[in-house]
């Protein structure tokens, strides 16, 4: 045996570990690997997830390559297939989204965490996230029946007489289904993912600071630009990386009202298409193997999207976390 | 000179005590800027409110009770809307029975079992919100190669298990975050009169957090029940008739919606409105409902 001072602290506390380790229960040992097993399997779900859309995808990878991200045609009948209409569509639906959805989601938060009296913030804050409890397909449905027709007589017109110099805001076309249209719905689907998430910051901030500069004289608006946003201005921006993977990858709502067309075009006011909605759209009736592989190419992009907006999420809120214990 | 007459002072006592000039200009500043947030909160609660009003205005005439009880028609234009809400239960349900029990574990792992700043917790944590973060089409495809192609056949139960996965973060997060709220006093009080662990878990810790577990995985399924991407992948061939065999298609009620207003016929449109409201109408309920519990069991656990 050791004497005493050659044992140091930390093998004591190991000992101790182990010997508790040794004392738990049959019981605890079984309940512990249940539990274990249960997150072996949703890691194992993610590992499957992958492996089947990438190998689902291996025969189209295999054909196309990478120029299959800036190929434009995508004609199953003639084994030509390219995701580039898809990629713009995306974009430009998430950047529509992220454009009114950012700013407002965070003008929402700031009242419901600063100004609203609190009987009007437990009413209003609910309300918010109610937005985000309505189905995908339903939403879908009332932007084809409803805003559409509206974005066409009104908004589209509007644009196009103001701001139509910038060319984004072509002349009006005959539906209202367009790029622009699935920008708004899906607007209305990551304005409560943000609001909520950015309230929930802004919550956080000391009261200490906010009155400091009060004291000092700030007004209301000085308070949010000058303590409020500067210290969750990180976490803020990861809501929005949040919100923008949910963009990314909505395909009901966006193939209702995106008009699936087949080519890209400078106006947000013709028709376009999503990967997610191109997905929905050709997975029922396929017209040979090819295009099966095709389009699991095209969910293996969204799957890398998706996982890339939520890491780097996670990255910029642990640097936040980071900076407010300090 | 002693003493400064009033009329030396550098500012005029007399002047009114309103904002002037630079305070002035940042006070109007600040009121605007106030003014937009009230009426950004205010675009957000009337998009809500348009769009429940048009799916009432539009649904409410083709509710009946002949609705409710008729099958749809084959292809999906006129007809009622019983065999979809019965399959959409029983998917849904299905999808629950799997990812609840499965989520609750998990989270009882990351807060009874891993010991602050464990690694596999740590890894937990970001698999559950890497698959929060994948696309329900994503599952949808996945479900497709792993369950769909190789039995050549659409079935409910590949719709449950996709919706499972959707549903699987959402649960072990609720669950987690009520668990953590469980007073430690109970469970040193168990750990003092020297009971094990597992079963302290199971009498003393989950009947504590049940309400918050229940209301979560209620907002959870509300969620799972209006998905139709991964539906439409996998479950989207079925006859309109009823049917309780789950493995086998199954009609339910996001994909009927879909195709009766893909059908562009005002007969189409009318039956998918009515599935709409009724689609809307309960998970309205359920997250009002559930929201409800959530609070109340909160205030209970918090004091």
């Amino acid at each position: 045996m050791l004497g005493p001072a050659a044992a140091p602290k930390s093998r004591l506390m190991k000992m101790l570990a182990d010997r508790r380790a040794t004392e738990r229960s049959r019981g605890d040992q079984i309940m512990r690997a249940l539990c274990l097993a249960a997150g072996l399997v949703a890691a194992l779900v993610l590992f499957e997830i992958a492996y089947q859309v990438i190998s689902g995808a291996q025969p189209a990878i295999a054909k196309f390559g990478l120029g299959f991200l800036v190929h434009t045609a995508w004609a199953p009948n003639f084994d030509r297939f390219g995701a580039a209409v898809m990629l713009y569509g995306t974009g430009v639906t998430s950047l529509i989204a992220m454009i009114i959805a950012v700013p407002l989601s965070i003008a929402i938060a700031l009242y419901l965490a600063m100004l609203a009296p609190k009987s009007v913030r437990t009413i209003i804050g609910p309300l918010v996230e109610m937005l985000a409890a309505i189905p995908s397909v339903i939403l879908g449905f009332w932007g084809l029946i409803f805003l559409a027709p509206f974005v066409h007589a009104h908004i589209e017109p509007f644009l196009y007489n103001t701001l139509g110099f910038l060319g984004i805001f072509g002349p009006p076309q005959t539906t209202g289904l367009s790029l622009f249209t699935a920008g708004l719905i899906l607007t209305v689907m990551v304005v409560p993912i943000i609001a909520s998430l950015s309230r929930d910051l802004f919550l956080t901030v000391p009261n200490d600071l906010k009155e400091g500069a009060e004291a000092l004289g700030a007004t209301q608006w000085e308070v949010i630009r000058g303590v409020v946003l500067p210290s969750t201005i990180s976490g803020v921006a990861a809501a929005t990386t949040l919100g923008l993977g949910r963009a990314l990858g909505e395909s009901i709502a966006v193939l209702s009202v995106v008009g699936t067309g087949a080519t890209i075009q400078k106006s947000w006011f013709n028709t376009g298409n999503t990967l997610a909605a191109r997905i929905a759209q050709d997975i029922q009736y396929p017209v040979n193997h090819l295009q099966v592989h095709a389009i699991f190419y095209l969910a293996l992009i969204l799957l890398v999207l998706g996982v890339a907006t939520n890491l780097f999420a996670r990255t910029i809120a642990r640097r936040y976390d980071v900076s407010r214990t300090i | 000179m002693t003493s400064a007459a009033p009329s030396e002072l550098p500012y005029d006592p007399t002047a009114p005590l309103t904002p002037s000039g630079n305070l002035r200009r940042r006070l109007i500043v600040s009121r605007i800027t106030q003014g937009m947030a009230v009426a950004a909160a205010f675009i957000a609660v009337a998009a809500l409110a348009i769009v429940v009003f048009d799916v009432v205005k539009s649904g409410a005439s083709v509710l009946s009770i002949d609705f409710l009880i008729k099958d749809p028609s084959q292809y999906g234009v006129g007809g009622g809307i019983r065999s979809t809400i019965i399959g959409s239960a029983i998917i849904v349900g299905l999808g629950a029975v799997i990812a609840v029990p499965i989520g609750v574990l998990i989270a009882i792992y990351m807060t009874e079992f891993a010991r602050p700043g464990s690694r596999i917790a740590g890894l937990l944590r970001m698999g559950l919100d890497l698959l929060q973060g994948v696309p329900s089409i994503v599952i949808g495809i996945f479900i497709l190669g792993l369950i769909t192609e190789p039995r050549h056949q659409d079935t409910g139960f590949a719709g449950s298990v996709a919706l499972a996965i959707i549903m699987l973060p959402l649960v072990a997060r609720s669950a987690q975050e009520v668990l953590r709220l469980v007073p430690s006093p109970l469970r040193e009080a168990s750990d003092a009169l020297g009971v094990d662990r597992w079963r302290s878990i199971i009498t003393v810790v989950l009947p504590t957090g049940l309400g918050g577990i229940v209301t979560g995985s209620i907002l959870a399924v509300a969620r799972a029940a209006g998905e139709t991407a991964p539906l439409l992948v996998n479950d989207s061939t079925a006859a309109p008739h009823l049917t309780f065999n789950p493995f086998g298609p199954m009609p339910n009620v996001p994909v009927q919606i879909l195709t009766a207003s893909e059908a562009l016929n005002p007969a189409g449109f009318a039956t998918a409105w009515g599935a709409a409201l009724v689609l809307l109408v309960l998970i309205l309920i359920a997250n009002v409902g559930a929201r409800f519990l959530l609070a109340r069991s909160r205030r209970k656990l918090t004091g």
